[in-house]
Formats: C-alpha cells, sequence, structure tokens
C-alpha cells in the first residue's frame, strides 16, 4: 500500500466513522450541523489525555469517545428545545463556540494547536471504523433503531406506541456524539498533530452532507457517502482548477437525481429482489 | 367498568376543545362517539391516549388513575389508540410497522404475535418486508390495526377507521371490528359512518362543540329524531 493509499483510507475511516456520529441523530429525525464541534472535543480531550496527563493510546481514545457522548448528552437538552431550521443554527452555534473556546485558551494551544506524542497507522483507523459500522447496523437492526427510524417519521404516533421520543433523541445526540469524538481521537492520533483550524463550520457541513446525500433511511447511506465524498475528490485531482466546480454540479444533480440519498430503502429492496429472485420481499 | 372518564376538560389555546366530558367502557363492550366534524371526538380519544394533557377531569383504566401518566405508561397497561387517517410509518416496511406497535413489551412473543396478524391480514403477508407506503388504503388500515394489536390491548380506540374507505372496504372493516370484539377486545369508536358505528356498538356518546349532549344505547340513538336530523341524517347525504 502506498503512502498516498495509506493516508486517503485513513482519511476515509475517520469520515465513515464521523459520519455514522452525524448519522445517529438524522436518523432519529434531527439535523446536527455541529460535526466539527464534537469532533474537536474528540480530537482536544485526546490530546489532553495523551500529551498532558499520559494516557495510553488505547484508554485515551475511548476516554475521549465518552467526552464526546457526555457533551452530546448534556448539549441534547437544550438542542431539543429547538426545531428545524433552528435546531440546525442550534447545533451550528455550539460548534462556533467549542472552537471559540479553543482558540482562546492557552491550555489547549490556541491558534497553534497541539502535538501528538503517540501515533497510530492507517489499519487501526480501519478497524475501528469496521468495528463502528458493526455497531451502527446491529444497533439500527435492535428495537431501539426501530424506535429511532419511528421517531424520525411520526413524533406523535411514534409517542402513541410508548416509544419515549425524547429519551430516544438524546441518546441519539449522546452515541453521535461519541462517534464524531472518536473519529476526532483517531484524527489527533494519526495526523499527529490537532489544530482547530480543521474544526470549521465547512467540515460541518461536508459531514452532514456525507449522510444526507448517502441517505438516511439505511445505515448504508453514510458509508457511501463518505466514501463518496472521500474518494470523489481525490480522484479528481487531474484538474485541480475544476476540481471543487465538477464536485459542486455533481452534488446538485446528485440531489435532484436522488433527493433522499444514494442509498434508499426501495434501492435495496430492489438489489435483495434481483439477487434473491424467490425472497418474499416487494 | 375497564374504562372511566370523568369531567374531561381540554384547551387547545383559546379553543374548547372537550367540555367536561364523562363516559366509560365496559369490558368486552363496544362503546361508539358520534358528533360533527369539530365536535371534539378525536381530541377526547387522544386525551385518553396520552397524547395531550387534559386541563381537568380524570381518567381511570382498569380501577387504576392513569390521568398523570404518559402514553408508553397507558401503552403497557393495555389502552391502544388506531390514530386518525391510519398515521402507518411510511418509511418502515409492513413488518416494522408491526413491530413498533408490540415496542412496550418485553415477552418472547412478539414474533409469534406478528405471525398472528399476518395470519389474520394475507395481504400485509405477502407484502412484509415492503415499504408500508406501497399499501393501498385499505391495507394502511389493516396494518394500522394490526400494529395496534402487537401491543395487546384490553381495550383499543379506532379514530374514525373507515375515512377514506370504499364501501366493501368499510364492511371488511367492520367485521374484523366485530371480530376483535368477539374475541375479548373492548372497543371506543369515533365513527362519522353513524349507521355503521350504531349497528356494530352496545351504545353510544353524542358530541356537540366538545360537550357531551346525548347518551344512550344504539337503539335509542338510532331512534331519536333530534339526533337523526342533527347527525346522523348528514351522514346519509354523505354516505
Amino acid at each position: 500500500m502506498s503512502g498516498y493509499m495509506a493516508g486517503v483510507l485513513a482519511i476515509l475511516g475517520i469520515n465513515v466513522i464521523f459520519a455514522y456520529g452525524i448519522y445517529l441523530t438524522a436518523a432519529a429525525g434531527q439535523l446536527n450541523l455541529g460535526g466539527a464541534g464534537f469532533q474537536a472535543i474528540g480530537a482536544y480531550a485526546a490530546a489532553i489525555l495523551s500529551v498532558e496527563l499520559g494516557f495510553g493510546i488505547v484508554s485515551t481514545i475511548v476516554l475521549a469517545t465518552l467526552a464526546g457522548a457526555l457533551i452530546g448528552f448534556l448539549i441534547a437538552f437544550p438542542i431539543l428545545r429547538t426545531r428545524g431550521v433552528y435546531m440546525v443554527l442550534a447545533t451550528f452555534a455550539f460548534a462556533e463556540v467549542v472552537v471559540g473556546i479553543i482558540l482562546n485558551s492557552d491550555t489547549l494551544g490556541g491558534a497553534m494547536g497541539m502535538i501528538m506524542f503517540d501515533y497510530i497507522e492507517t489499519p487501526a483507523v480501519l478497524w475501528t471504523a469496521a468495528g463502528v459500522v458493526a455497531f451502527v447496523f446491529y444497533l439500527m437492526s435492535t428495537p431501539i433503531g426501530l424506535a429511532m427510524r419511528a421517531v424520525h417519521d411520526d413524533e406523535p404516533v411514534a409517542d402513541l406506541m410508548g416509544v419515549n421520543n425524547r429519551a430516544i433523541q438524546v441518546a441519539a445526540f449522546a452515541s453521535g456524539g461519541a462517534l464524531a469524538g472518536l473519529s476526532g481521537a483517531l484524527y489527533a492520533f494519526y495526523f499527529g498533530f490537532v489544530e482547530v483550524q480543521y474544526f470549521n463550520a465547512f467540515l460541518s457541513i461536508f459531514v452532514l452532507l456525507y449522510v444526507l446525500i448517502g441517505g438516511t433511511q439505511t445505515a448504508w447511506g453514510p458509508l457511501i457517502g463518505a466514501a463518496f465524498f472521500t474518494l470523489i475528490p481525490e480522484a479528481l485531482r487531474i484538474g485541480e482548477d475544476w476540481r471543487f466546480l465538477i464536485f459542486g454540479v455533481l452534488i446538485v444533480l446528485m440531489m435532484i437525481v436522488r433527493p433522499e440519498g444514494i442509498v434508499t430503502r426501495d434501492a435495496i429492496d430492489r438489489i435483495v429482489a434481483r439477487l434473491m429472485p424467490g425472497d418474499r420481499r416487494a | 367498568m375497564l374504562l372511566e372518564v370523568d369531567g374531561l376538560d381540554l384547551r387547545y389555546g383559546a379553543t374548547h376543545a372537550v367540555k367536561g366530558v364523562s363516559l366509560n367502557v365496559a369490558e368486552g363492550e363496544i362503546v361508539t362517539v358520534l358528533g360533527a366534524n369539530g365536535a371534539g371526538k378525536s381530541s377526547l380519544l387522544k386525551a385518553i391516549a396520552g397524547a395531550v394533557r387534559p386541563g381537568a377531569g380524570t381518567i381511570r383504566f382498569d380501577g387504576k388513575d392513569i390521568t398523570g401518566r404518559g402514553a408508553a405508561a397507558r401503552v403497557r397497561a393495555g389502552l391502544m389508540l388506531v390514530p386518525e387517517g391510519r398515521q402507518i410509518f411510511v418509511s418502515l416496511t409492513v413488518e416494522e410497522n408491526l413491530l413498533i406497535g408490540g415496542y412496550t413489551r418485553s415477552d418472547a412473543e412478539i414474533a409469534r404475535d406478528v405471525e398472528a396478524v399476518f395470519d389474520r391480514f394475507p395481504n400485509l403477508a405477502a407484502r412484509r418486508g415492503a415499504l408500508a407506503s406501497v399499501l393501498s388504503g385499505g391495507e394502511q388500515q389493516m396494518l394500522a390495526v394490526g400494529r395496534a394489536l402487537l401491543s395487546k390491548p384490553r381495550l383499543m380506540m379506532l379514530d374514525e377507521p373507515s375515512l377514506g374507505l370504499s364501501p366493501i372496504l368499510v364492511d371488511q372493516l367492520f367485521g374484523l371490528i366485530g371480530d376483535l370484539n368477539r374475541q375479548g377486545l373492548s372497543i371506543l369508536l369515533v365513527e362519522q359512518n353513524t349507521h355503521m358505528a350504531l349497528e356494530i356498538a352496545a351504545r353510544g356518546y353524542v358530541l356537540e362543540l366538545g360537550a357531551l349532549v346525548a347518551e344512550g344505547t344504539a337503539a335509542e340513538l338510532g331512534a331519536d329524531p333530534r339526533l337523526a336530523e342533527a347527525y346522523l341524517g348528514a351522514t346519509d347525504d354523505a354516505a
């Protein structure tokens, strides 16, 4: 594996985990435009735990993940008081506040960032990503996953079925925060440094696009979306000037052709029907 | 009495939707609530299901005061609403719609009960893995009833179940309600198809602008000339 390929695959793994963090809240019906804030929390938690406090790599990653979960849990309560576009703005504001705090903190390196001493390699990132994919697929097959999708579909009726909407939504924010935090910790260890400029508004927008364009109806969406967004820009490197234009046009076309995302449940039904003609699925 | 509602009062902002309504349903009974559009029938059912909080009044189920309990506790106690307009989950499959109906249960017999619903509705069984959005209106209503059955209810509340269904499907639906009742399920039925409702129900209540204006056996309500003119005749024209 060339160094370039290894680098692209590691970014892919980190983006996939990050996308699943945003997907978990989206699957329960909430748009989180504060992804960069959650990822920054994971990355800086990893930097402090590893560099300042001397924790090992594994325990640092676990604790950084828990930090993301804790912040996701706490932030869920004020954010869930808002609806629709106001929730999107609230999550966006949250990320800006996180970045603002880091930028003005000498302990966190301010604009200089922090340098990591320990490193992880591409395989560790990819195995973790594979574990996260398996975990999310499993979660979505449990009654909790079913309840998340029911809340996404119709909150009042989910309530009538006895689903505790608030608990499901808070759990979605907390587990989403955990995965975004995990992706941040992996980012810190893989790249060997954290700088706050990386966790900007574009990152939040991009990761939300991974999820929305990949599709929120199934757990395949973020995987396909993150792969599409990570690999297509690399493949388009040939014409550097035109790269973002071509990419932008692709996104617009995508939204016109497949507004529900690349992977929909209908599409999966059709694929299953083709592969298994005797299957009972319609 | 299985369900006892006493002096239930409900306001949405300036709208006084339900004005001190009292009603009850005995174990094994079919009771209907009649009234024109906007009479407060749906609001009454939603308050009983725990979807909205009443301003005053008490709701007792199986002798226990459940007025302050949430919807989930009421579903666990055996109270389930089939909401107006079906309200199935369109991005879930047919089978998943049934499973979410059993969300509050923790016993291992859910899979068996899903199969029992599929035995009852072969049309749904044929499309168990398909998205519920592809079902016809009649199939969606059957799915909504099947979903409610998965919660193992003791009292099923149905809000305008015949709305938008063809006469043949309405007949099937009322046949189903009768079957379920004979198998021991108590029913509280809100209907605008007054004649069908009074045919199947033992007793009924009539709401007007949120207040109870009449109650009695189905035969009494059907024979009441005032009601015939005000409500029952109107649905004749509509039907």
